[in-house]
């Protein structure tokens, strides 16, 4: 990696630990919770661990004063995707764990995340994926943008930073393909398009087993319980039932007439 | 009556179907005016007018919403929520649409919920999770609901030429909103003259399996009218842009019809199209988990079936 001018970055990286999108998920029957047995880093989140590396090594990496911080909050379990991250390259990681923080929705966990940014304090960067692999509602990045009175560069297929620390990325937008600038400090969260993630490698694996995870409270984040988790949310579940799972259809083998066979499906289906 | 906000990103001659499904659900809870996220001459706001809408907000400087990305369109949207004292606001399920709903979620002190597919009177939410496989009802506890609504969730609102006077813009001053990152240039869509992947009635999708060839998929969605979709393999593999994948990380669909062909349909596959009407798939692989959920499984060569789909109703249509 060849080493550039500028100065060097401070980044954040925010990680969930997810269930796994391979597996059948579950709401839990009592008060509609996601049953979170089986999780893993949300996929769409090492896109974000891998732009954040980028953006350090373009200026030198760790030995050039960089520093990538992976930040996530959730139960016990969720600091697996902050080991995931150091093992992947992120210099430190913090945990936001707290039984209050249980139900939060996109607004609570995006004030939660903000406080504790704020708490850590100087970044030039906060980093995301495009969204979560759970819920997908992809919220929180623009809400963090808000809290934390960031420019909000969301959803980028390409990122570059030059050293004149001006951002310049791509975003494929409803308009089209939008070029985006601003300087530093920013919010940034990154497509499945951006790279390709790295795998942690044997080395990345055993250094991470060095590397400090620090534990927050919210009465550490001064945060008061009745502002997160259900009580602090703005939206709430009513009922949750499971889908009617799709069925099979009639299944034929093509022997010549399966287009005429398809056209006929669609005329008695009325869509013809 | 409630008092419903519709955000309108893009006014345009006519309103979009995407438009007029926003305003036709609006219009059914209360009364629908409409935030115009960019400038609307008397054209399109008659269009607006013909299909609902009642009222009109916009910027003094609209020029600002199209110079910065979203952070202006927070501002305008919360200033008409504020003038309107509306109950509700409804965007489109679109990244614009869900970026602006958050931010203007923290600003409002309320909610916000994506992905809706009803709201009814009292403006209880309905939404699938989970990629399709449980349905929710939530709502919002505090504040002027915030809802993006899904395309092809309800029926549109039929554009008619209402006749009567075209209420006039309110403008409203976007006043500091905050740091922004610029939009320094917009290469548009290359207009294929299809309809609009995420609106479309009926999308043909193809994956792996039309081999760096696109061409029976697009022809029988010519045929049909439909929009074309691809598989994250297919988009990957560069045989057609990223803009036409279907599925977890890619557009979401739920058209009256689609069809898959030569698309294993993995759980990220499934996941952006499972809530279509009907389903046809087509794949050389009789295990494919994706004749697992089709109305109509093919096991054949989509080379050979597709072209004749596409002639067969041609013919039919003469």
């Amino acid at each position: 990696m060849s080493q550039k001018t500028g100065t060097p970055l401070n980044i954040l990286v925010l990680v969930k630990h997810v269930p796994d999108v391979q597996f059948e998920r579950h709401l839990l029957p009592n008060g509609h919770r996601l049953d979170r047995q089986d999780s893993v880093l949300s996929e769409l989140d090492e896109y974000a661990i891998e732009a954040a590396l980028a953006l350090a090594e373009s200026r030198g990496g760790e030995k050039g004063g960089n520093h990538v911080t992976a930040l996530t909050m959730g139960p016990a379990g969720a600091a697996n995707a902050v080991k995931k991250s150091l093992q992947m390259g992120a210099s430190a990681g913090v945990h936001i764990s707290d039984a209050a923080l249980e139900g939060s929705d996109a607004g609570a966990t995006s004030l939660v995340l903000a406080t504790a940014i704020k708490h850590l304090g100087g970044f030039d960067v906060v980093l995301t994926g495009m969204a979560s692999t759970d819920a997908e509602t992809s919220l929180v990045p623009a809400q963090l943008a808000e809290r934390l009175g960031l420019a909000q560069l969301t959803n980028l297929s390409a990122v570059e930073l030059d050293d004149a620390n001006i951002i310049t990325a791509t975003r494929m937008g409803e308009d089209g393909a939008q070029t985006l600038s601003a300087p530093l400090p920013v919010l940034i969260s990154v497509t499945d398009q951006a790279n390709e993630p790295r795998y942690p490698n044997f080395r990345g694996i055993l250094a991470a087993k060095k590397k400090k995870i620090t534990t927050l409270s919210l009465a550490e984040l001064g945060i008061e319980a009745s502002t997160v988790g259900t009580a602090g949310s703005g939206t709430r579940v009513l009922d949750a039932a499971p889908h009617e799972p799709r069925s099979a259809g009639e299944i034929i083998t093509d022997s010549g007439q399966a287009g005429l066979a398809l056209v006929d499906f669609l005329a008695d289906a009325k869509l013809i | 009556m409630l008092k419903i906000l519709v955000y309108i990103h893009a006014p345009a001659q006519t309103p979009t179907k995407g438009q007029r499904e926003l305003l036709a659900l609006a219009a059914s809870l209360g009364e629908a005016a409409v935030v115009l996220g960019d400038n609307a001459d008397d054209a399109a706001r008659a269009g607006l007018h013909g299909a609902g809408a009642t009222a009109f907000y916009g910027a003094v400087t609209p020029e600002q919403l199209r110079g910065e990305l979203i952070a202006p369109a927070v501002s305008l949207l919360v200033a008409a929520v504020r003038a309107a004292g509306a109950d509700a606001v409804l965007l489109p399920n679109t990244m614009e649409g869900r970026e602006i709903a958050a931010r203007a979620a923290v600003r409002l002190d309320s909610g916000v919920i994506t992905d809706a597919v009803a709201v009814d009177q009292e403006l209880n939410v309905t939404k699938s999770v989970l990629a399709g496989s449980y349905t929710v009802r939530a709502r919002i506890t505090r504040g002027p609901a915030l809802i993006t609504l899904k395309a092809n969730s309800v029926q549109p609102a039929e554009a008619q030429d209402s006749g009567a006077q075209v209420p006039p813009v309110q403008t409203l001053e976007l006043g500091e909103s905050g740091p922004a990152a610029r939009i320094t240039a917009t290469a548009p869509h290359i207009a294929s003259g299809r309809p609009e992947l995420s609106e479309a009635r009926f999308v043909v999708a193809g994956g792996r399996g039309v081999d760096g060839d696109f061409g029976p998929v697009e022809d029988l969605a010519d045929a049909l009218g439909a929009a074309v979709g691809a598989s994250r393999a297919a988009t990957d593999a560069g045989w057609i842009d990223h803009s036409a994948q279907v599925g977890q990380t890619g557009v979401t669909v739920s058209p009256q019809l689609y069809i898959s062909a030569g698309i294993s349909g993995a759980i990220q596959q499934k996941a952006g199209m499972q809530s279509a009407k009907y389903i046809v798939a087509i794949n050389k692989d009789p295990d494919a988990p994706i004749f697992e959920i089709a109305d109509l499984g093919i096991i054949g060569d989509l080379a050979s079936v597709l072209p004749q789909a596409a002639a067969e109703i041609r013919r039919r249509q003469g």
